[in-house]
């Protein structure tokens, strides 16, 4: 059980009749000469772990060392309950509650699950949760999608890259968000085709994303992109659910997300030089933490 | 394959906020604790680069104390590290080096307590990954992704071959082997990562053998 692109791991998935979970959890159990249970088992953990981070960050007073994050999560929460009119739909709005709830623990030194990295790690839980609750998922069904987002974060990081420092905020939120798409797919009981299909849109918006990191910081606007981020990948897998198909084909817009990453100027890659972080704003916040200019 | 497993991208399990700058500055604390082998009284440690600009931010100090006080990357307790090394009596300094390093996040970690000291530079290269590349003045290149054995040994034909086959007679097998030492004849440092842990009774036959002066296993 072998796959090296999305198109290759969609293949092996539809001709032996499996789905992408089944395939990625096989490819572990061989490669490491695991049981089945204990790689499931091992990621479950990761679940669990996701959950209590999404409770704490709704639940608990949030705040950042910085004082840079903290409490969005439970403004929009707070905004689903009591306001008469949501104009992106409740479950945009809890996908991006809870995204923003794990980002915002993450920020202020909680534990998390790094998916694929701890900048990007609310959208996978914002995402698999929330379709959860939709959908009267199990907690098997959330273990898989797990699996899902693993095998396509498991190609995208193969063939270009995952972090903000090699490929700018597209290749790690940009990463989170295609892999949450294809995870809610299979939740939703779309087929391997179809998450692939909402990896493809869902990457697509997300190319060109810079990583600008105020005073170098994970949080702003790192908070907020993982909350758009949860946002992009439920209606882009309600797009693949709909029968839309991405022109470019997915492994063709890996391939784009890598190129462009390459060409982007260092400036743009987690250095704190470029994009907001070097505003008028972002330098006296940054003055204001570190008592002086990082450059 | 960059990449072989699926928890490599679902993980790991860590306290926020950054991959390298918290969870892989605590493991490179945590690789200087083992390779000292008890708990320190006093603690130095000297940031660079991106390290020395945003440690306080990304909560890297707080992070690589946990470490060195023995803590994985996902235990609650790093968040009270500060704290609960001054109860112990532990001693800590840092320091801010102004110094342009070959990695932008760079730490060198100096343990001392009455019976010695050690000195551990530490990179972390992203994602929650580090190496260790510098160690009491040897240069060197541990990852802690697989069980290692670092031994010291006069510098003199044989030693290296003793060890070896010490470890083939147990069945273990050697994935890397590096060879160290400051001058020819003097103190020398092999490193040797295995693809099998090892166990106490084996480490003693290895601190027997002639010419060895000491054997930590990581």
């Amino acid at each position: 059980m072998n796959f090296r692109s999305v198109a290759e791991l969609v293949e092996l998935a539809e001709s032996e009749g499996l789905s992408i979970s089944d395939v990625m959890i096989q490819k572990e159990m061989e490669t490491f000469d695991k049981s089945r249970d204990e790689v499931f088992k091992q990621m479950e953990e990761n679940l669990d772990i996701m959950e209590k981070a999404i409770q704490k960050g709704l639940q608990e007073e949030i705040k950042s060392q910085s004082g840079l994050s903290g409490g969005d999560a439970q403004k929009i929460r707070n905004y689903i309950k009591e306001s008469n009119v949501l104009l992106s739909g409740a479950e945009v709005l809890d996908a991006v509650s809870r995204s923003m709830s794990v980002s915002e623990v993450n920020a202020a030194m909680g534990t998390i699950v790094a998916t694929p990295t701890a900048g990007a790690c609310g959208i996978l839980p914002g995402c698999v949760f929330t379709a959860a609750d939709r959908l009267g998922s199990d907690r098997e069904t959330m273990v898989r999608a797990l699996f899902v987002s693993g095998a396509i974060g498991y190609c995208i990081a193969n063939n270009a890259f995952i972090s903000g420092a090699a490929g700018g905020c597209q290749a790690e939120v940009g990463s989170a968000t295609a892999m949450s798409a294809a995870a809610v797919v299979e939740m939703a009981g779309g087929t391997p085709s179809q998450s692939a299909e909402a990896v493809a849109i869902a990457l697509k918006n997300m190319l060109g994303l810079v990583c600008d990191p105020v005073a170098g910081l994970v949080e702003a606007p790192c908070v907020k992109r993982n909350a758009m981020g949860g946002a992009i990948a439920m209606v882009a897998a309600d797009m693949a659910m709909a029968g839309v198909k991405s022109v470019i084909p997915t492994d063709e817009v890996i391939e784009a997300m890598f190129r462009i990453g390459r060409d982007m100027p260092v400036s743009l890659k987690e250095t704190a030089l470029g994009g907001l972080a070097a505003t008028q704003t972002g330098r006296s916040l940054e003055r204001r933490i570190f008592g002086k200019s990082a450059e | 394959m960059k990449y072989r497993s699926v928890f490599d991208i679902i993980g790991p399990v860590m306290i926020g906020p950054s991959s390298s700058h918290t969870a892989g500055a605590a493991r490179i604390g945590r690789a200087a604790r083992s390779l000292f082998g008890r708990k320190p009284k006093r603690v130095t440690v000297t940031f660079y680069g991106s390290f020395a600009k945003t440690y306080r931010g990304h909560g890297t100090d707080i992070a690589i104390i946990g470490g060195i006080l023995d803590f994985d990357t996902h235990d609650e307790r790093i968040v009270r590290s500060l704290e609960i090394a001054r109860d112990e009596g532990m001693d800590v300094t840092f320091i801010e080096s102004e110094e342009v390093p070959d990695h932008p996040n760079t730490a060198r970690i100096h343990l001392e307590d009455d019976a010695g000291e050690i000195e551990v530079v530490g990179i972390s290269i992203g994602g929650g990954k580090m190496e260790i590349v510098e160690l009491n003045g040897f240069e060197l290149k541990l990852s802690g992704n697989s069980p290692a054995l670092l031994v010291t040994h006069h510098d003199r034909y044989g030693a290296v071959a003793k060890v070896a086959s010490v470890l083939a007679d147990q069945r273990i097998n050697i994935g890397y082997m590096q060879v160290s030492r400051k001058e020819k004849g003097s103190e020398a440092l092999m490193i040797i990562e295995t693809d099998q842990s090892m166990n106490a009774e084996l480490l003693e036959e290895l601190t027997q053998l002639p010419d060895i002066t000491g054997v930590t296993a990581l």
